[in-house]
């Protein structure tokens, strides 16, 4: 396979953009993406989009999508795996610049989750319909047992839940495109509403529009497009038993770990690599077991890394500086590729107040459900 | 002789005090509790209904008959409040027992005397052989209109009973049933609470039916109120059981174990067949035990049964009503207990 | 909740069925094709027996609208003494009494409506074992 980097990106602002449709939200990421590296063509793109049917009742949205950019007749795919659908847009237009079947990819995501849907209702769509939705279990609910399982195990708190949330919004604030631009503190996070037990309203990411793209290239042909390309050195992905109650321990990510692996792998890198992080904190306590799982802190000790700084900004594995999707915002399907694009703007220096001084090798994981997807990508400055 | 070979009971957990639907509506709760003869009921959780009710019985009913649920050919339901209009509870309650597809289902109502009447009907397909097994449930989760009388006993409960030939754990000597045309209770279709036509269900109504079918039955069966061990009469509220069991010549004494109405309410088609459960969770062999219920309307089924040794050695295997009614329970509010009944009106 | 879907799940909601791998011993609920831990595909019909221990649990307090009235309610993952794992609401008590360890009993229970009209959905759910209880 050969060598693939990004090389140009583009995102709306993350919110409740009432203006825009999901189709305005696509073209404004995917103009920006494709003007930032000055490309007039594409072979093909992938769309990550988790429910466009639900949401705004439109599916088949690949021909949709590209049709709003002038690009109708580029083969254009949708690829769903809930949250993680945008990693895995992502992982598929690396496969195929990779496998040297097309040359010049666009990797998008998009969601448009404020025109009126049972938001609850659509994301409970990624948990087992039949055995877990059926019996009124909500996605909060799925996080919130694996939080407490966790918590019975190791002794995590709530308080290292909520520093969770205060560090997100502290990287947040730095970040121009996140949703919410204030800091929040363990106080705040206390007092919220209960949502389900132990999880409070300020530990859960919020109900977001956005999109975002990244423009993949042959590492070879990148130098037309960007003076700073990012290499994508591994891709991994792993999926897991859908149903908690089908997972031997609840308090494990186990998709992770094996993405994480596979990642690893490919990219001939370990965790004692990786300078820079975002990973998945749909809640404050999947941040916590993703971190375990991608092997950045000892199994069990996500909470107290949490709470003695070490993934803030200046610590000694700085994680979610782009404000994580608690304080940037969750748009589903685009998240994946925010993901990439902020790390991609810490190795090329872009990161303006969110820096991460001399960064080199980063990394992005990108989760469906309650684990049952997981996808991870390891970047490297070229 | 046909008789019953397994039993079972369920009453929710949940209970409302009289004095908490008094307080609500501006009535002296000591004159209601001393009118009626009713402390509290029982109220259905927001998770339970008719079906609910049949499956927990009758999974105690069959636990105690020790039988393989495939071999019952016919399942009788009766209730005031099926949970659909037009769709048997008797079809749900054959899945969840894991009877199997060769049995016949029907749903009975009329009445608070819907469950006799399936427990009258699954005893005469057992004893003329047409099945071996027959399952007959009556429960209810009846509604009483807010601030009515009705409303300080309508309650949710029921009792299962499968009818055999052998093994018996009692006993049928002897029916009887009396029936008329008498616009005492009813309820119009969409309609969501029923009507009574006040003092008039007493006397030319429940009492009537449940003397006459008493008295009818212990003429056929050559029997005198003494001697019975144990009797039950339907219980609307605490009074009427009472006043009729002395009006027919039994002792307190005889009625006290059957008479659970005070704590756990009328529930309908529960009621009597509930009662009966109380009766067996104590009798010993040999006794004799009157049944006689009542369902406006108007009717009432009579029953002469008999305790054997194996009811003894069987009950072990259910719950008792007894450990129900005085087990672990809440007791709600008012306004939990009108939100849990969907006396609320809300939007779409 | 259309009713073919909800009609094929009846035998594992409505007697909690689940398959046993002849090939590892391993339970499995719902019923599945294929074993998970051996991936052998011969398996036997079992019914899960109706009691377990509460694995983890919480609290609902932001309710899916069909469920908006029972709300604060508690689910929990339940173990069968089978080793089978299942989803079930915690009823007939107060939601703080769930805690892991807790010892409940399955009993049928409504589990939803298709709002005025539509069909009742049925299943099961776990109620707290009280002393004296097994």
């Amino acid at each position: 396979m050969r060598e693939v980097a990004i090389v140009g990106t583009g995102m709306t602002r993350f919110g409740e953009l009432w203006q825009a449709s999901l189709r305005d939200l696509f073209a404004e990421a995917a103009l920006e993406a494709l003007g930032s590296a000055g490309a007039d063509h594409l072979d093909a793109v992938y769309i990550g989009n988790m429910s466009a049917g639900c949401f705004v009742g439109q599916e088949h949205i690949g021909p949709v999508l590209v049709g709003q950019i002038g690009l109708a007749g580029v083969p254009a795919t949708r690829v769903e795996s809930a949250c993680a659908s945008g990693g895995v847009a992502l992982r598929s237009a690396f496969l195929e610049v990779a496998s040297g079947a097309s040359d010049l990819v666009l990797a998008a995501g998009v969601e448009k989750m404020t025109d009126g849907a049972d938001v609850t209702a659509v994301l409970a769509t990624a948990s087992d319909q039949e055995y877990e939705a059926y019996h009124g279990v909500t996605f909060p609910a799925l996080y919130a047992m694996i939080a407490r399982a966790h918590m019975e195990t190791y002794g995590t708190t709530e308080e290292d839940l909520a520093a969770v949330a205060v560090k997100n919004h502290r990287h947040g604030k730095l970040n121009p495109k996140a949703q919410f631009r204030r800091e929040i503190t363990i106080k705040d996070v206390l007092e919220s509403a209960w949502v389900a037990e132990p999880l409070r309203l300020l530990h859960c990411s919020p109900v977001s529009d956005g999109a975002a793209a990244v423009l993949l290239c042959s590492m070879d042909q990148a130098r037309k497009y960007t003076d700073t390309p990012v290499k994508i050195l591994g891709s991994g992905m792993a999926t897991s038993s859908m149903m908690l109650a089908d997972r031997r321990d609840p308090a494990f990510l186990d998709a992770v770990q094996a993405s994480a692996e596979r990642a690893y792998k490919m990219a001939d890198r370990g965790p004692g690599d990786i300078q820079v992080a975002e990973v998945h904190d749909c809640f404050a306590i999947s941040e916590i077991c993703c971190l375990e799982a991608l092997g950045l802190v000892e199994r069990g000790h996500g909470g107290k890394a949490t709470r003695r700084g070490e993934t803030a900004l200046g610590g000694r594995i700085p994680v979610n500086t782009s404000g994580g999707l608690k304080s940037k915002g969750h748009p589903v399907g685009a998240t994946g590729i925010a993901q990439a694009i902020e790390i991609y703007e810490q190795l090329s220096g872009r990161a303006g107040e969110r820096q991460v001084a001399g960064a080199k090798v980063g990394l992005a994981q990108n989760m469906g459900g309650s684990g049952a997807s997981s996808v991870v990508h390891i970047f490297g400055r070229a | 002789m046909a008789g019953i070979v397994g039993y079972g009971a369920y009453i929710p957990r949940n209970r409302i005090k009289s004095e908490e639907i008094a307080r609500q509506w501006g009535r002296d709760p000591e004159s209601i509790r001393r009118g009626l003869l009713l402390e509290e009921k029982s109220v259905p959780g927001q998770d339970e209904d008719t079906i609910t009710i049949a499956v927990a019985a009758s999974r105690d009913a069959v636990a105690r008959a020790g039988i393989d649920p495939r071999r019952i050919g016919a399942v009788y339901v009766g209730s005031e409040s099926h949970p659909y209009a037009v769709k048997p509870s008797g079809t749900a309650l054959i899945e969840a027992l894991g009877i199997g597809n060769e049995v016949h289902v029907a749903d009975y109502e009329f009445a608070c005397k819907a469950g006799t009447e399936a427990m009258f009907v699954a005893l005469g397909l057992v004893e003329s052989r047409r099945v071996e097994f027959a399952l007959a449930v009556g429960a209810d989760t009846s509604q009483g209109a807010p601030g009515d009388a009705l409303e300080y006993s309508a309650s949710a409960g029921g009792a299962a009973y499968v009818f055999g030939r052998d093994d018996l754990l009692v006993e049928v000597v002897e029916t009887y049933s009396f029936t008329s045309d008498t616009p005492d209770f009813w309820r119009r279709e969409g309609e969501f609470y029923p009507r009574h036509a006040g003092r008039f269900t007493g006397e030319p109504a429940y009492f009537k039916h449940v003397t006459a079918a008493t008295r009818g039955l212990l003429a056929k069966a050559g029997l005198a109120p003494k001697d019975f061990r144990h009797a039950v009469f339907h219980m609307p509220n605490g009074k009427f059981p009472l006043e009729a069991g002395r009006t027919l010549g039994f002792t307190r004494e005889q009625i006290a174990t059957g008479w659970i109405v005070n704590t756990m309410g009328n529930t309908y088609s529960g009621s009597s067949p509930t009662g009966l459960a109380a009766i067996l969770d104590v009798a010993e062999p040999g006794d004799l035990i009157l049944l006689t219920s009542f369902g406006s309307g108007a009717g009432s089924d009579s029953f002469a049964l008999r305790a054997t040794k194996r009811l003894v050695e069987r009950r072990g295997l259910g719950r008792s009503v007894r450990a129900m009614l005085d087990g672990p329970r809440r007791y709600l509010s008012y306004g939990e207990y009108a939100k849990f009944r969907e006396k609320i009106i809300r939007n779409g | 909740m259309p009713s073919p879907r909800y009609w094929r799940e009846i035998p594992s909601r409505y007697r909690l069925e689940a398959s046993k791998c002849t090939g590892c011993g391993k339970v499995m609920y719902p019923a599945r094709p294929v074993c998970p831990a051996c991936r052998s595909r011969d398996a036997e019909r079992v019914e899960l027996t109706r009691r377990g221990r509460v694995v983890t649990s919480t609290v609902i307090h932001v309710p899916p609208t069909e469920f908006d009235t029972e709300a604060p309610y508690a689910v929990a993952v339940v173990e069968t003494p089978e080793g089978a794992r299942l989803m079930v609401q915690v009823v007939d008590c107060e939601p703080t009494e769930v805690r892991p360890g807790l010892g409940v009993s399955l009993e049928f229970r409504r589990i939803r409506r298709e709002g005025h009209g539509g069909i009742l959905c049925y299943g099961h759910k776990a109620v707290p074992l009280r002393e004296g209880q097994t």
